[in-house]
């Protein structure tokens, strides 16, 4: 231990901080000489899209990987963190993007899980209980402790997560992501803790993909592009068009309504479809009826739990109705296998592409190729070469960028891999295709690429539901905004409401 | 060995590999290297290891193994396992053993005497039912593969006791003027020199390469033991693709025990115990992960043959059987970490580099497509 213990605040403003550091893996330069200050008690935030080295800098910070060149000095001295729980023994705290609890137990074992407080002769379970209460309390969350983890929803869980870095005092304290899952009263809760933490002195590293959100929040921003930093400022001399600006580096446009093709038929047809919840009392899609045109796009918007997922998962097969029915250009297909409606035209991208979209062990190619299997079978066997022209094709047209149809789907960044899944659904040439949050944990590039690919399919005739939780993508490529609330649709718009509208039909308090 | 060169130029599907690199290939081709070594290792301790006639003996008793592991393979690939593999090869030669003997229908005063082709046929009826129970359970009633298999494993032992209150079916060769003989045909004999059972081997090992390979049902396999929700989604009859992999690994197990019994020119109930525990080591050493999703048969057949080819020349060598069991769990336990540094390298690598690959292309306004030296035909 080097460092000093952090009573005396002798380095001024910068707690933290990242020296000319690089990160290569083989010959890929993740990070090209970063210069990176976490300013003491303040709020820093790092934007960039994904793959820009955001990730890989957090690890360096927080001890997961070490840098291949380059310094990290910690209150003025240079330090190396052996492990995550080395930094963490410093007091620097990360909270992953991915949820890192233990689901089958409880919220006070998540918290002190690996570092349990002991009497002589076992586990104090009272002091831990009482500490973990005291955290929730000051979380203003009503969790108790003895919640299995598993019970709570998302965002709760997130709180979990936030408590157990709480509880160990951290300084320093890095949170990927941590609004993903969040409503928007939970963000609200997650901001004044941060706040509150950022006064007691608790110095915050913040990445998020909803800008907006993260502009509220943070004292400084930090952009970092192709493994570079590009812009440093405070957040009260910038805005939202400079941070994409910087991030991006081009003009940022998440399009707008396709237009100068008249709609068809009615493509969808959702009747009175209802689905019940996990407990079966009551219902999470409550007798709600929806029509979709062929060339129409259809924005969902709704906050967390409002029942979009179980909405498009019913429609496309995946959980069963509880009453009610779905109609593909008029043909019942509430009875059909997924394999069926996939078949007849009506699919679905999922909202978490790790877990429901992509065969980890597979190549980007037979990914893609996954669901139109019989386009290149020859009787029994499959066609390697017409496989591979129909991989090739997809590839190109759905703008993928990736070393080839033989790469495995892990080396491609997060919104290539959406694009791997949307573009594997789109071989198939639907009718209708339901998205269920296709922008999440993609970055603003990739999101304008997926929506441009959208409206130019639905330009040549194809109906496209996609859900959000973000008003600005209502507002992009939309004909019409559907708001579900509670398993029904509180409103509808067209392309020309506001944020505001949508927002207050959704439930949400508008966000100053 | 013929069927190793030629499954060894099947495709692996899954390798991503990333250029040349000494370290790599070792690992990756570990399998056929350790056969090498224990080849060559052999054959200097023992004067009577290389030789032709040994390595047909060897290759005989690899045709058993090789064959459950060709069937655990596939299970493995959907991300279960099958510990009734042995059982059902102890059931199925029992069964043949007793149509061996002829059935007396009592009622009708006649006892059918049915030729091997029909005894073999409903050995393998009868391995395929055995499968259908273990993938139905698993995939209707979704009980754990582990656990359904294990109960099967029990109950299918269990009914070869029954049905010969534990004896043996010593006169498996049939009569001329009944029309049954031939039953030795199976693994005793030889088809050019070669042991029937190794013929068999071959041509399972093809046809399932083939499949795996080369029909949608092989892609259906590796897309849902990879990760069944996506494979749902993506429209893979995921529940037909999972019974179907049981099935087969009941009629490989079937097959195994008519090999087995016409080797032994007997039938036991008591054929093939832990024989499930070897096959799965099979498919283990041969790179499949128990995960699902990843392996292929020619890794398996290296891993029957390393193991044949082991316990044989241990035996050879005339070190003890306890010896034997050491250096046999030796061998798996070492497979199975080397399929985790593999499975390491493989998976962390790319992730780590978050898509750097990407970002750096950006920029460029084509979609880099550049085809880089793949490896992975």
């Amino acid at each position: 231990m080097n460092s000093a213990s952090g009573t005396e605040p002798a380095t001024g403003d910068t707690v933290l901080s990242a020296r000319n550091v690089v990160m290569s893996y083989g010959g890929v330069h993740a990070l090209k000489g970063v210069n990176f200050d976490i300013h003491r008690g303040k709020v820093t935030t790092l934007f960039g899209e994904n793959g820009a080295g955001k990730s890989t800098l957090m690890k360096i910070l927080s001890g997961v990987v070490t840098p291949t060149s380059g310094d990290i000095v910690l209150d003025g001295n240079h330090v190396s963190f052996s492990s995550s729980s080395d930094a963490r023994d410093r007091g620097i705290s990360i909270i992953h993007q991915e949820l890192s609890l233990a689901p089958n137990l409880s919220v006070r074992d998540n918290i002190f899980m690996g570092r349990e407080l002991r009497t002589r002769t076992g586990l104090d379970f009272a002091e831990e209980s009482r500490q973990a209460r005291a955290l929730m309390a000051d979380l203003e969350e009503d969790i108790d402790p003895m919640t299995l983890v598993e019970d709570l929803r998302l965002g709760q869980q997130q709180i979990v997560e936030i408590a157990r870095a709480l509880s160990v005092d951290s300084r320093i304290l890095i949170m990927d992501e941590p609004t993903s899952a969040l409503s928007a009263t939970e963000v609200e809760v997650l901001f004044k803790v941060i706040r509150d933490l950022t006064s007691r002195g608790v110095s915050i590293v913040y990445i998020s993909h909803h800008l907006e959100e993260a502009l509220q929040i943070t004292d400084y921003a930090v952009v970092l592009r192709d493994g570079a930093i590009t812009a440093t400022a405070e957040a009260k001399d910038i805005d939202l068009e400079w941070i994409v600006r910087n991030m991006v580096g081009e003009n940022f446009d998440l399009g707008s309504p396709p237009t100068g093709h008249a709609f068809g038929e009615v493509a969808l047809s959702i009747k009175d479809v209802s689905v019940t919840d996990a407990s079966g009392s009551g219902y999470v899609v409550d007798h709600l009826s929806l029509d979709v045109r062929a060339g129409e796009i259809v924005c969902i918007y709704g906050l967390m739990g409002a029942g979009r997922t179980e909405l498009l998962e019913a429609v496309a097969g995946r959980v069963p109705m509880a009453g009610g029915q779905a109609l593909l250009e008029g043909e019942d297909v509430s009875r059909l296998t997924i394999a069926q409606r996939i078949a007849r035209g009506l699919v679905l991208v999922p909202e978490d592409r790790q877990r429901d979209g992509l065969v980890q062990t597979m190549t980007v190619g037979r990914n893609l190729s996954l669901a139109s299997i019989e386009a290149f079978a020859k009787g029994l066997f499959l066609s390697r070469p017409r496989e591979r022209a129909l991989i090739d094709d997809s590839i190109r047209k759905v703008t993928i960028k990736t070393a080839g149809g033989n790469a495995m789907i892990g080396s491609l960044s997060g919104g290539n891999q959406q694009k791997v899944v949307i573009g594997k659904m789109l071989t198939t040439n639907p009718k209708v295709i339901l998205l269920d949050e296709p922008s999440r944990g993609i970055d603003v590039g990739a999101k304008a690429e997926v929506f441009r690919l959208l409206s130019e399919r639905a330009a040549q005739g194809l109906a496209v539901v996609f859900s959000t939780s973000e008003v600005n993508e209502c507002l992009s490529i939309a004909h019409r905004i559907v708001v579900m609330r509670r398993g029904k649709i509180s409103a509808e718009f067209g392309a020309n409401a506001t944020k505001e509208q949508i927002m207050a039909a959704s439930g949400e308090a508008v966000v100053a | 060995m013929s069927d190793v060169s030629q499954a060894s130029k099947q495709s692996s599907p899954n390798a991503g590999g990333e250029g040349f690199d000494v370290a790599k290939l070792l690992l990756e081709g570990r399998a056929f290297f350790a056969l090498i070594v224990i080849i060559v290792v052999f054959s200097i301790l023992s004067p009577y290891y290389l030789s032709v006639a040994n390595f047909l003996t060897m290759a005989s008793h690899v045709a058993i193994f090789g064959i459950l592991a060709v069937g655990m393979l596939l299970v493995i690939l959907n991300g279960g396992i099958d510990l009734s593999v042995g059982s059902t090869l102890g059931l199925a030669g029992v069964v043949a053993g007793f149509l061996m003997q002829g059935v007396t229908l009592t009622w009708l005063g006649v006892v059918l005497y049915p030729p091997v082709w029909v005894v073999a046929v409903l050995a393998c009826m009868l391995g395929a039912a055995v499968g259908l129970v273990n993938g139905v359970l698993i995939a209707r009633f979704k009980v754990p593969a582990f656990v359904a298999t294990l109960g099967v494993m029990y109950m299918a032992r269990g009914l070869a006791l029954l049905m010969t209150s534990g004896l043996t079916y010593n006169n498996l060769g049939g009569k001329p003027e009944l029309g049954n003989t031939g039953f030795d045909a199976l693994g005793f004999n030889r088809l050019f020199g070669v042991p029937t059972g190794v013929v068999v081997l071959a041509v399972i090992a093809l046809i399932g390469s083939i499949v795996l390979n080369r029909t949608a049902f092989g892609r259906w396999l590796y897309a849902s033991g990879g990760n069944e929700r996506a494979a749902e989604l993506s429209g893979v009859p995921v529940k037909t693709v999972q019974i179907s992999v049981y099935v087969l690994s009941g009629i490989c197990a079937a097959i195994a025990g008519l090999i087995l019994s016409s080797q032994l020119t007997s039938a036991g109930p008591t054929a093939g115990t832990t024989y499930e525990l070897t096959a799965i080591a099979a498919v283990v050493i041969g790179g499949a992960a128990l995960t699902g999703g990843r392996g292929n048969i020619r890794g398996t057949l290296l891993g029957a043959f390393v193991i044949g080819f082991l316990s044989d020349g241990l035996v050879i060598i005339g070190i003890s059987s306890y010896w034997q069991t050491v250096f046999t769990g030796a061998v798996i336990v070492l497979a199975v970490l080397l399929n985790a540094v593999q499975y390491r390298r493989r998976s962390k690598l790319p992730a780590s580099t978050g898509g750097q690959p990407t970002s750096q292309k950006r920029g460029k306004a084509e979609p880099a497509n550049p085809a880089q030296g793949k490896t992975a035909r």
